[in-house]
């Protein structure tokens, strides 16, 4: 397993997400794609903590589990994200009675 | 002795009674409203006295000349606050004093039962300090301060009742016009400033009025020569504007029959006796400068001599007693200015001082009529002599001292104006000054003939139904009713306190004349030296300019035109065909209108020169400049910044994904330039 699989393997999920947190019109569907973004990104830091960072400060162990420990904590952040979503997704539904996303554009000019 | 401090009381007293009035006794209510009067009589009566004391402690014609105090220093010109006493200041300080104070004590009177008084008498004060601080003034722009504020509280009497709309538009009127004649002393005072370095070069500076009077003398006369030629024409031109401009002469007379709108006694003091003698003033106190300068004293002569026939004619059509007497006194004060034009600085003072005192109870006359009348139309007059016998005897008086009869007061001082032009010995040419001559002499039978009208109209024949009648009439004719005149009417004399402030001044209109002594006849007069107050007024110069003897050729004429003038009157409205209701003038047709359209002047300054010209195309351009030019930049940006914002609002359409669908294309873009150059 190289570095450069796990980067094109993280890209690839990135890119997933991304299509379906543009594209999909369903509130929910956008929230799990973005929870793809994030591990797409998490796979990234690990990926790169694990095979570029102990080459790059040596001496100091304590920087050799940044990505790792980075990673932890986007996936508290996502979790907290997500809750927060899901509160916004019921208050939405709860007002439209309906989870499509298009729907909720009462906020433009 | 002369203590300063005591001329400073002169000025500082006015000045007290005005803020005492203004702070104080206006706030506490009408109930003290004739404690105003009291302070301001008192105040006055202080002044005249020490007024009359410094003019007998000067009386050899010494010239005092105080700048103690620094107002601004500004490089070589400085401007300081002190105190000119020459025989100019002396004698118009008791003029200002003496007139004032005869009006305040006839205003106790005539304003008795005005809800304003306290305001009329702050007012009042404010305007006699005014005044005497003008003729007191050393320095240029000391001078120009008063200046103004003569010309404020003449705003502020005129438009004194400013409820009626004529008042307040006269009061307008009058300042706007006189404000145009100001410009000219500013710029002269303006052109003064910057020659300051070349009088700072001589030791002088630039702003002191004497320093300026020797600024103007060649040098081969002792002077510095430093105004001279071109610059001198023009700065003489332009003091000349503003006293123009203040004393009402054509072009800029009409204000002065208009602020007849003002309370009689205010008419009396500042449209007859003195502010409107502050522009004469004024070229009497550079009368030094204008003497060096031929052409501009060409100027004041010709203006003055045509404004004394121009204005007299005026007065033959006027209905309204107070604007006879306004347009008589523009004729007076063009008598005046054409005496100081032809180099007759002396004759041109005296009649100033002599024409306070008349022209100062013809008003009060006038007020006083208007009391029993209640009307200021003569057509409504008419048999008063009966009612008023007092009033119509110092009328009378002050009428014939007016005309110039011997030996009233005015006589003597017309007298020596005619003899000086006929003499021909100032600094215009011969030709000119007989011009001078021969225009006041039609001046004086124009002057003889109006004054018989008026008095005639007023005072003769049967009483015409004064306010009431007219009123009704109006009514009848289905005009608004004419602003100042009433119902209330009561045919009889006036209260003393009126008809005695009139005796004095009858008594100086008989007597004033005699001051000066043309005759030079011991047994009378054995107290006043021969031509004395003449001699005193020209003592005041370096190069006094003396007195010519009494010339009897020319007293007969002026006197023989004058009666001439009263019999031509005499035949036209008393005898044989004694005036009823119908003007007999304006048989005389179109020249009657023109006459009584006041030649359309009021018409070519309001209807063409203001409406048209200001009006429309000036303020039509400035309008239009606003609108498309000012306006437009405004709309312009609005519109710009609404619909740039209209553009970029395009994109907040409110799909969520939209934003991090523009975000992410932004990042692929920086992504993609990275890839390509970084």
């Amino acid at each position: 397993m190289t570095l450069e699989t796990l980067l094109i393997v993280a890209a690839i999920i990135f890119c997933i997400g991304l299509y379906g947190a543009l594209a999909r019109r369903n509130f929910i569907a956008v929230l799990m794609s973005i929870e793809l973004m994030f591990n797409g990104v998490n796979l990234t830091l690990v990926a790169l903590g694990r095979y570029v960072a102990p080459y790059a400060v040596q001496e100091q162990l304590s920087a050799v589990f940044t990505g790792q420990v980075f990673a932890v904590f986007i996936i508290t952040v996502a979790a907290a994200e997500i809750a927060l979503g899901l509160g916004i997704v019921f208050a939405v539904f709860r007002s439209n009675e309906s989870v499509d996303l298009t729907d909720a554009a009462a906020l433009r000019h | 002795m002369l203590t300063e401090s005591l001329v400073w009381a002169i000025f500082l007293l006015p000045v007290a009674s005005f803020l005492l009035i203004g702070l104080v006794i206006r706030p506490l209510g009408p109930a003290f409203a004739k404690t105003a009067g009291y302070v301001t009589i008192a105040a006055l009566g202080i002044g005249f006295i020490l007024s009359v004391w410094l003019l007998r402690s000067s009386a050899h014609g010494e010239v005092y000349d105080f700048a103690p105090y620094l107002w601004l220093g500004l490089g070589p010109a400085t401007i300081e606050v002190g105190l000119l006493l020459d025989p100019l200041t002396n004698v118009m300080l008791v003029v200002v004093t003496g007139v004032s104070l005869m009006v305040q004590i006839y205003s106790m009177g005539y304003m008795d039962g005005d809800e304003s008084f306290a305001r009329y008498y702050a007012y009042m004060s404010l305007f006699s300090a005014s005044m005497i601080g003008l003729v007191l003034a050393v320095n240029v722009v000391q001078m120009y301060v008063f200046w103004e504020l003569v010309g404020l509280s003449s705003y502020l009497l005129i438009g004194f009742w400013h409820d009626r709309p004529a008042a307040a538009a006269a009061a307008k009127k009058a300042f706007i016009i006189t404000r145009i004649g100001d410009v000219g002393f500013l710029l002269a005072i303006i052109y003064l400033f910057f020659q300051a370095d070349d009088f700072a070069a001589h030791g002088l500076n630039a702003l002191h009025i004497p320093h300026i009077w020797e600024a103007a003398a060649p040098v081969a006369a002792g002077g510095a020569g430093i105004v001279a030629g071109g610059a001198l024409v023009w700065l003489c031109l332009g003091l000349f504007a503003g006293a123009a401009g203040k004393s009402g002469q054509f072009p800029l007379h009409t204000w002065l029959p208009d602020a007849m709108e003002g309370p009689t006694p205010v008419s009396a003091l500042i449209h007859a006796a003195t502010m409107v003698a502050a522009g004469v003033f004024l070229v009497g106190r550079f009368f030094p400068v204008f003497a060096e300068s031929e052409a501009a004293m060409m100027v004041v002569a010709l203006i003055g001599a045509f404004t004394a026939v121009f204005a007299a004619t005026l007065g033959l059509a006027a209905n309204d007693i107070k604007r006879v007497m306004a347009y008589s006194t523009v004729s007076q004060l063009g008598y005046m200015m054409a005496a100081l034009g032809v180099g007759a600085y002396n004759a041109a003072l005296f009649h100033l001082f002599t024409h306070a005192f008349f022209k100062a109870l013809l008003f009060l006359g006038a007020g006083s009529v208007n009391h029993a009348a209640g009307t200021f139309n003569m057509m409504y007059m008419g048999g008063l002599r009966k009612a008023m016998p007092g009033t119509y005897w110092l009328t009378v008086i002050g009428a014939l001292s007016l005309v110039g009869i011997f030996p009233l007061a005015g006589f003597w001082s017309k007298d020596e104006i005619l003899l000086e032009s006929w003499l021909a010995g100032g600094p215009v040419p011969a030709s000119i000054s007989l011009l001078v001559f021969a225009m006041l002499l039609v001046g004086v039978l124009l002057t003889a003939f109006y004054t018989y009208r008026m008095v005639h109209l007023t005072f003769h024949g049967e009483f015409r139904g004064g306010g009431e009648r007219e009123l009704h009439d109006a009514q009848e004719a289905g005009q608004p009713a004419p602003t100042g005149v009433s119902h209330h009417m009561h045919l009889g004399e006036s209260p003393l306190v009126m008809v005695i402030p009139m005796g004095v001044l009858g008594f100086s209109a008989i007597v004033a004349g005699w001051l000066a002594n043309p005759i030079g006849v011991s047994s009378i007069f054995g107290l006043i030296p021969s031509h004395w107050l003449t001699e005193y007024f020209a003592s005041g110069l370096h190069d006094g300019h003396h007195a010519p003897p009494f010339s009897i050729p020319i007293a007969v004429v002026s006197n023989a035109v004058a009666i001439a003038g009263i019999g031509l009157a005499v035949l036209t409205y008393a005898w044989p065909r004694p005036f009823t209701t119908s003007e007999p003038l304006s048989r005389g047709g179109p020249l009657h209108t023109l006459l009584a359209q006041r030649y359309y002047m009021d018409d070519l300054y309001e209807g063409v020169i203001v409406g048209r010209v200001f009006y429309r195309t000036v303020a039509a351009i400035a309008d239009w400049f606003d609108r498309n030019i000012v306006d437009g930049i405004v709309g312009l940006l609005g519109w710009l910044s609404r619909n740039i914002g209209g553009l970029i609002a395009l994109a907040q359409n409110g799909q969520v994904q939209t934003y991090p669908l523009i975000a992410a294309a932004g990042g692929l873009v920086i992504i993609i330039l990275y890839l390509a150059f970084g």
